[in-house]
């Protein structure tokens, strides 16, 4: 063996040092790097279109929650509001928003007179009221109905501008855009900049953006998101009530109670195969069973929370396996050798060291539903819907309608001030979520045991 | 009476049962709970779940069952002639019940009593135009019968509810008094509750099944209806889909598989690489500071509401593309495309992929990994000969899931794709999928018994085959590789 190793011919040895990479060897490492830098960009990519996507909506969206008001004195004038003389609600309900849009017409005249502003002639009266929200003059009109007192006073108030200055403000629209526009005109615009340095105009904090009702097409100034937003804590309290016990009671017996037998397999693949049903197959669940056959109202928060307590039921149901299981049977054994029965082990021990993980399941799975979209659609959520719904439980029956949804509904609409109101929807949604999913995890960091 | 009063009266019967039992339990014991066979609080329970629980079932049972019982009291009610003209009795049934909504509308403006309603004739004033006046379009005119069947419809429905609201609340006194006279120092009623509690938990696992049989129910009962209407040769073979509000519409699935397919080719193309190998770069090489930070962002974007996606689809990667992309290259001006829907739909997928696939090459032993470093492989050659082809199975089967994802997925595609319905190979252009349509065809104003509206339910049946049929495969796929290594 020896006499074979040195008669190796001298040519196959390499000739050059080891320390220095032949061709092979450097092909070889870099195709090691390329593929690290694969890897590597994959997650910047990832991240990247992480970053993106929340800048694109916050970039359009924290605009919403401002909003231009003008700010002008308005003489409420006692005769023509309140013809009765005798201040009672009731019979001033009898004068309509267009006897309030007239005295907000004359105060904002006078404010631009007072102010010594140019206004160009050819301006008509209807144009520089066109300036102010359809919205204003009922917004007026529930703040003196809401306090008669302020009749024969002369008040501060802050009406809502049009959309369109709105976006002239906020850079969306321009001169070169308003010249294109039938809803502005650039001579518009101009009194807007000189009412602006005169400090009529400015951009304020919106909080009508959070609580008021949805607003039809023409007046994207006034739509808000109060309704959207019960809705969805409608719903959200109906899953919650609904799917956390059925979902835990049938945990538990799959976990501890159930034989080994083809029907409880059968239950199992049946979970997990609903896990994976497309979301809006749930809708036409609902639609099909609640609304057509049961005859449930449509847009009705409670259809919305039933559809999604079914959607949820999986997520919390394997959350809720996984926390049981993972409690010690030490724990079972020990409370059945005191002389518990079986389920006292379960309700009075299991049950309360499995809770946090069951509580971190479901805030995730009430988050996923809070996001959910589509079954909601089928269910006519994406109803134009401005009154509140009533408390619950008769609330749940009203017409409402959901933060997704309410995004949906305003991408819908031809005016581009709904995309920026679309975009602050999200930003609450998101905000929610933030919420909840921290709070899940706080629960985990809080009381996770590991035994 | 509402449900929700309904539900209230029998809760607090419930909790009030739950003390009473229990103090009847310690008074036939003489105060002396050593006397009874359980504990006094498992009286208590009795009595709550004997009042609760059967008032409950009744209600569930009773609001299922009143419409299908009211529905052919009324249709039996309705003239031959009223049928044949209105093509079929679930078109006279529909109308039957807008006419009883519109009804309470009438009377609620008019401020009309019941009495009122039911002195209402068809033949004497003009009910379309007052049904009109309140907001309910009826599509023909309104026939005497048609409007008695209607007041019939609102007089049973108020009547059964009537009865509704007493059977129930009878129902729930009936239980407590029942279980209350029940206790006595030697009935076991640890046993009686634990055995109530047992099937309570046994039929809510039961509700998962019920969910699925629904789902099947009504998309095939639905379907069936729509095939009855429309000719399945015509869906399953035909490639034009135009459908017209008003008859004569082609309902052809093609072009909205044709679609459905392209976005999630596309959406598997960008997904799948970025998901994968973001998967193999934090198993195989990132340190603990890049993982910490790279593995919860990209859980962030599984975490993300589809909408969100579809609002960046419509309002930032679609006019991104059409005006950097489709214009330059004259492939199209429109801004939702394949392509807008594809490209966002891959990004939601991203997280869906490599946290599967992650799972997957974690789940391949060591000693492989130990095996092809020991003869001198890099690391990007273990990944590539070893891992791989180890996890191959498992990460087909995450594609497939990912791919039924995709399928199944709705806002993105409603909101970046477009409505179009056309075969086309430029990715830059409109098309549309089976989810959109099912969108469009039940939104808005809708009549349940077109086939413009029904083919949803058909669409519907095809989507859950299709997405079933993936995961069952997937997870077919996936249990296999698991026992090798087991």
């Amino acid at each position: 063996m020896s006499d074979a190793t040195s008669q190796m011919p001298a040519a196959a040895r390499p000739k050059h040092s080891l320390f220095e990479p032949d061709a092979r060897t450097r092909r070889r490492n870099a195709a090691e790097t390329r593929f690290r830098f694969f890897g590597a960009s994959a997650i910047v990519v990832a991240v990247l279109a992480l970053v993106i996507l929340l800048a694109s909506v916050l970039g359009s969206g924290l605009g919403a929650f401002r909003q231009t008001f003008i700010h002008i004195p308005i003489t409420l004038d006692a005769t023509a509001l309140d013809k009765g003389g005798n201040r009672n609600p009731e019979d001033m309900k009898k004068v309509t928003t267009i006897g309030y849009a007239k005295i907000l017409e004359q105060g904002l005249k006078a404010a631009i007179a007072e102010k010594g502003l140019t206004v160009d002639p050819a301006l008509t009266a209807k144009q520089i009221a066109g300036l102010m929200s359809q919205d204003a003059a009922a917004q007026l009109r529930n703040q003196v109905l809401a306090d008669p007192s302020l009749l024969g006073q002369t008040i501060e108030f802050s009406a809502l501008a049009n959309g369109r200055v709105d976006g002239f403000l906020k850079g969306r629209v321009t001169l070169e855009s308003a010249a294109r526009d039938s809803n502005i005109s650039p001579a518009q615009l101009n009194l807007v900049s000189e009412m602006k340095d005169a400090g009529l105009v400015s951009l304020d904090f919106n909080p009508a953006f959070i609580t008021s009702g949805d607003a039809s097409e023409v007046r994207p100034e006034a739509a808000g998101l109060g309704v959207a937003i019960l809705g969805s804590a409608y719903m959200m309290l109906i899953v919650l009530v609904l799917s956390l016990p059925i979902g835990v009671a049938a945990s538990i017996y799959l976990e501890e109670f159930a034989p080994k037998n083809k029907l409880t397999d059968m239950i199992e693949v049946n979970i997990s195969n609903l896990a994976a049903v497309p979301s809006i197959v749930f809708g036409i669940l609902g639609l099909a069973i609640f609304i057509n056959f049961m005859g449930l109202p449509q847009s009705a928060p409670i259809v919305g929370g039933l559809v999604l307590t079914l959607m949820t039921l999986p997520t919390i149901i394997i959350a809720t396996r996984a926390a049981l299981k993972a409690v010690p049977p030490s724990i079972r054994d020990a409370a059945l050798g005191v002389g518990a029965s079986k389920m006292q082990a379960i309700f009075h021990h299991a049950l309360p060291l499995a809770m946090p993980g069951i509580l971190t399941g479901t805030i995730i799975g009430l988050a996923q539903a809070l996001g959910e979209t589509a079954p909601l659609l089928l269910i006519g959520m994406v109803a134009f819907v401005r009154e509140t719904p009533g408390a619950p439980p008769e609330g749940f029956f009203d017409p409402a309608s959901a933060l997704p949804v309410q995004v949906y509904n305003f991408t819908q609409r031809a005016d581009p001030a709904f995309v920026e109101r679309a975009s602050g929807a999200i930003i609450v949604l998101l905000v929610f979520l933030v919420i909840m999913n921290a709070v899940a995890i706080m629960l985990r960091r809080r009381f996770e045991r590991r035994w | 009476m509402s449900v929700g009063l309904i539900l209230l009266i029998v809760l607090g019967l419930g909790v009030l049962g739950f003390f009473i039992g229990r103090q009847r339990a310690l008074s036939v014991a003489d105060g002396e709970p050593r006397n009874l066979h359980s504990l006094p609080g498992y009286y208590g329970w009795e009595v709550f779940l004997f009042a609760t629980v059967p008032a409950l079932v009744l209600l569930v049972a009773w609001l299922f069952i009143q419409p299908v019982v009211i529905e052919n009291r009324v249709s039996a009610m309705l003239p031959e002639a009223d049928i044949a003209q209105a093509g079929s009795i679930t078109l006279v049934m529909t109308d039957v019940r807008r006419i009883a909504q519109g009804l309470d509308a009438v009377a609620k403006k008019a401020g009309l009593d019941e009495a009122g309603i039911n002195a209402m004739r068809a033949d004497l004033t003009d009910m379309r135009g007052r049904l009109a006046s309140v907001g309910v379009a009826i599509g023909s005119n309104v026939t005497p019968s048609t409007l008695e069947a209607a007041k019939a419809y609102r007089n049973l429905n108020s009547s059964f509810s009537q009865v509704k609201s007493i059977a129930v609340v009878l129902t729930a006194l009936a239980g407590f008094a029942w279980a209350l006279f029940q206790i006595n120092p030697e009935q076991r009623a640890r046993n009686l509750v634990e055995r109530f509690t047992l099937v309570l938990l046994a039929s809510s696992s039961l509700i998962a099944v019920a969910t699925t049989f629904g789902i099947v129910f009504s998309l095939v009962a639905e379907s069936i209806h729509f095939f009855k209407l429309y000719d399945f040769k015509q869906f399953f073979f035909s490639t034009t889909w135009n459908p017209k509000f008003g008859g004569g519409s082609d309902l052809g699935i093609w072009p909205l598989v044709w679609g459905t397919l392209y976005v999630s080719f596309i959406a598997l193309i960008v997904s799948v690489p970025i998901g994968l190998m973001a998967a193999i770069y934090l198993s195989e090489y990132a340190n603990k500071t890049v993982r910490a930070f790279a593995k919860p962002a990209i859980e962030i974007l599984a975490g993300i509401p589809t909408i969100v996606y579809g609002l960046f689809a419509l309002i930032t990667v679609g006019p991104f593309l059409r005006d950097w992309f489709a214009q330059p290259m004259g492939m199209g001006n429109s801004s939702s495309s394949v392509m807008t829907a594809g490209i966002v739909m891959g990004i939601m997928l991203i997280p869906f992929v490599s946290s599967l696939s992650d799972d997957i090459i974690n789940a391949v032993p060591q000693s492989m990994r130990d095996g092809s470093f020991g003869l001198g492989a890099t690391h990007s050659e273990t990944v590539k000969q070893v891992i791989m082809p180890a996890a191959l199975p498992g990460i087909v089967g995450a594609v497939l899931l990912a791919a039924s994802r995709a399928i199944g997925e709705t806002m993105i595609v409603v909101m970046g794709a477009g409505a179009a319905a056309k075969m086309d190979l430029n990715p830059f252009e409109a098309m549309t999928t089976i989810t959109v349509k099912i969108v469009s065809q039940l939104t808005g104003d809708t009549e349940f018994a077109s086939p413009e509206t029904l083919v949803a339910f058909a669409l519907g049946l095809t989507l859950f085959c299709f997405t079933l049929g993936l995961n069952v495969i997937a997870l077919v796929i996936v249990r296999k590789y698991r026992e090798q290594y087991e």
